[in-house]
């Protein structure tokens, strides 16, 4: 028996240890926002984020997970209420088949809490793990800008309330 | 009485520093006004190739800037020595100098202004250069574009910061002159020599340096530092599990990957990346020459030794049925290890018998040298940060585990693989070489 805290939730999972987190997400879980890919760590769209860090979860193993932070697109925010990364995506229309974007979501965001401005070369290196077969990588870079300003201004708010 | 002692010390100090800089004294050259259409470019085509075999981009190009604009950080004991403009820039780069003024730097370590230059720069190498190579580097590079990059000042702590050391430096370890053939070797060996000796400057990483930093001659290739990757050992205590042979050699180095050892990781990427474009003569006869340095000298032990390499490889290797059971979530074998479990599942996918990604197969994990290495320094820098081929080229990832693993699941599966893939001792001291990657992997990037 594995606990997996997963987008704040404690998660009793009955699989090997040394399954990959997306097997369980998926199939144990129903959090079907990671996707296969590659199964091999070569094209990002399994990436969760473990203790605010980026990782593939398809060569991940639950293992190594116990006790750790996992998060998911299913914790950026929800159909009604989009988190910012979200609805940055959206408003970019960043996907095309959209099956890499969960993971280069999750990269995004991981960049963001980091680093709340960054420039366009810092998310292009950030986002290189992960790949796009359609070509939307223009409009992904030009969410992550959006995104930022998008958290900023989600900040500001909670300030000028704490200022007056 | 203990005044006049001191004072006949400084004066003999003082005399001593004088003699050493009337000795070293370098004067001057002329500037050149040589301009890029007195080069032939069958001269400049021979020189993009020794450029290439020396691969002088890998510390005159930092990451984003301009060929041979200098500016990559060559990290040392003594600080950080950047490698400077080197194009036929004017005022920034190397174009005022004459070809006199850049063969007396290749050969003597020597600046056209007549500053010492510090032998970060290999001219301990570079001086078995023959005339007509140093003038085809010389045409090679007055044919680049110029760029204007100002050089940045080395940052050494005093007193080594001021040249007068190089100067001393050059006097006590400079071994000037041209590269002697050896007779009772092969011509190809000899050739092998000439670049591996000299513009390869291959010992420069993979030979241990002295506390002055330099070469230890008599330790040849018994593994060094470059770039924070250790550099293994080149001779008879290679911790390669098969012992190097030319045939093998030539592919690594031509095109960065062989079956029996692996993929160029490392500083080794830019060389065999360079080299890809070297003539293949060339390439043929610096591996026959390192060749002769690697593994047991008779041959059978050397069969001997690559038999029971690969027959151990094979044993280890991980079959397709004990990877389905972690995926198919059945119960973990008996008494598997926590470093078992977790290369069962982040490791095995690709690094399991007949696994692989689509365009590439990774190396059985028992021959190959980071896991057999005296050291798990470069074992720890290959899974925390992975393996990406240069930029813009192709070649295998492996992803990295730095944000998967905690330091104890890493000390885990690094004493799992030494273990299971390596009849060598098990690793000491891991938690130290962890912290030791750690702090130089913060990467010195130059200011803007």
């Amino acid at each position: 028996m594995t606990v997996l805290n997963v987008n704040g939730k404690q998660h009793e999972v009955n699989a090997d240890p040394r399954t990959p987190l997306l097997y369980v997400l998926r199939n144990d879980l129903a959090l079907n926002a990671a996707k296969f890919g590659c199964g091999l760590g070569q094209c990002g769209a399994c990436t969760v984020l473990v203790d605010h860090n980026p990782v593939f979860s398809c060569v991940t193993p639950i293992a190594a997970l116990e006790g750790r932070y996992i998060r998911t697109v299913e914790d950026l925010g929800t159909v009604d209420k989009p988190g910012p990364v979200q609805r940055a995506f959206i408003e970019e229309q960043a996907a095309q088949c959209g099956y890499c974007i969960p993971g280069m979501m999750m990269r995004a965001q991981a960049l963001l809490e980091k680093n709340a401005a960054p420039s366009d070369t810092q998310i292009r290196e950030a986002l290189e793990p992960n790949l796009c077969r359609c070509g939307t990588q223009m409009r992904i870079l030009r969410a992550v800008h959006r995104a930022a300003k998008l958290m900023t201004v989600e900040l500001q708010g909670p300030l000028r309330e704490a200022q007056k | 009485m203990f005044g006049r002692i001191l004072l006949g010390l400084a004066l003999a100090v003082a005399i001593a520093i004088g003699a050493l800089v009337a000795w070293q004294w370098r004067g001057e050259l002329p500037p050149s006004t040589a301009s890029a259409h007195s080069f032939d470019p069958g001269i400049v085509a021979k020189g993009a190739q020794l450029a290439a075999i020396g691969d002088c981009a890998g510390c005159h190009t930092t990451s984003g800037g301009k060929s041979y604009a200098g500016g990559f950080p060559v990290e040392t004991p003594f600080g950080i020595i950047y490698g400077p403009n080197i194009t036929p820039d004017r005022d920034t780069g190397i174009g005022t100098w004459s070809e006199e003024a850049f063969r007396r730097a290749m050969r003597e370590g020597v600046a056209r202004d007549g500053t010492h230059l510090y032998p970060a720069f290999p001219y301990d190498h570079f001086t078995k250069l023959t005339d007509g190579d140093i003038s085809a580097l010389y045409a090679f590079l007055m044919t680049r574009d110029p760029a204007m990059r100002t050089n940045r000042t080395p940052q050494l702590a005093f007193p080594l910061n001021s040249r007068i050391f190089a100067a001393s430096w050059q006097l006590l370890f400079l071994d000037k002159g041209p590269y002697r053939s050896d007779p009772s070797q092969s011509a190809d060996w000899n050739r092998g020599a000439y670049l591996v000796e000299g513009l390869g400057h291959c010992g420069a990483c993979h030979t241990p340096r002295n506390k002055l930093g330099a070469e230890e001659k008599h330790q040849r290739f018994a593994g060094g530092e470059g770039e924070n990757w250790n550099a293994p050992p080149l001779n008879a205590t290679s911790p390669a599990p098969v012992p190097w042979t030319a045939d093998q050699l030539f592919a690594y180095l031509k095109y960065g990957f062989t079956d029996q050892h692996g993929f160029a990781a490392g500083p080794m990427q830019l060389v065999s990346t360079n080299l890809s474009k070297a003539p293949n003569a060339d390439v043929r006869a610096i591996a026959t020459y390192i060749a002769a340095f690697a593994g047991p000298r008779d041959t059978a032990g050397r069969q001997r030794q690559t038999d029971a390499a690969l027959a151990f490889a094979q044993q280890r290797a991980l079959t397709v049925n004990e990877l389905s059971r972690a995926t198919t979530g059945a119960a973990p074998a008996n008494g598997a290890s926590p470093g078992g479990t977790l290369f069962a599942g982040a490791c095995a996918t690709c690094h399991r018998s007949g696994g692989g990604l689509p365009v590439s197969r990774p190396v059985a994990l028992a021959l190959s040298t980071p896991v057999n290495a005296s050291r798990p320094d470069n074992l720890l820098r290959i899974v925390l940060n992975g393996i990406h081929p240069p930029p813009g080229r192709r070649g295998p990832i492996m992803p990295g585990f730095s944000g998967a693993l905690t330091d104890p699941q890493l000390f885990a599966l690094v004493d799992y693989v030494r273990t299971h893939y390596s009849r060598g001792p098990a690793w000491a001291n891991v938690a130290a070489a962890l912290a030791d990657v750690r702090r130089k992997q913060t990467p010195t990037t130059e200011a803007p």
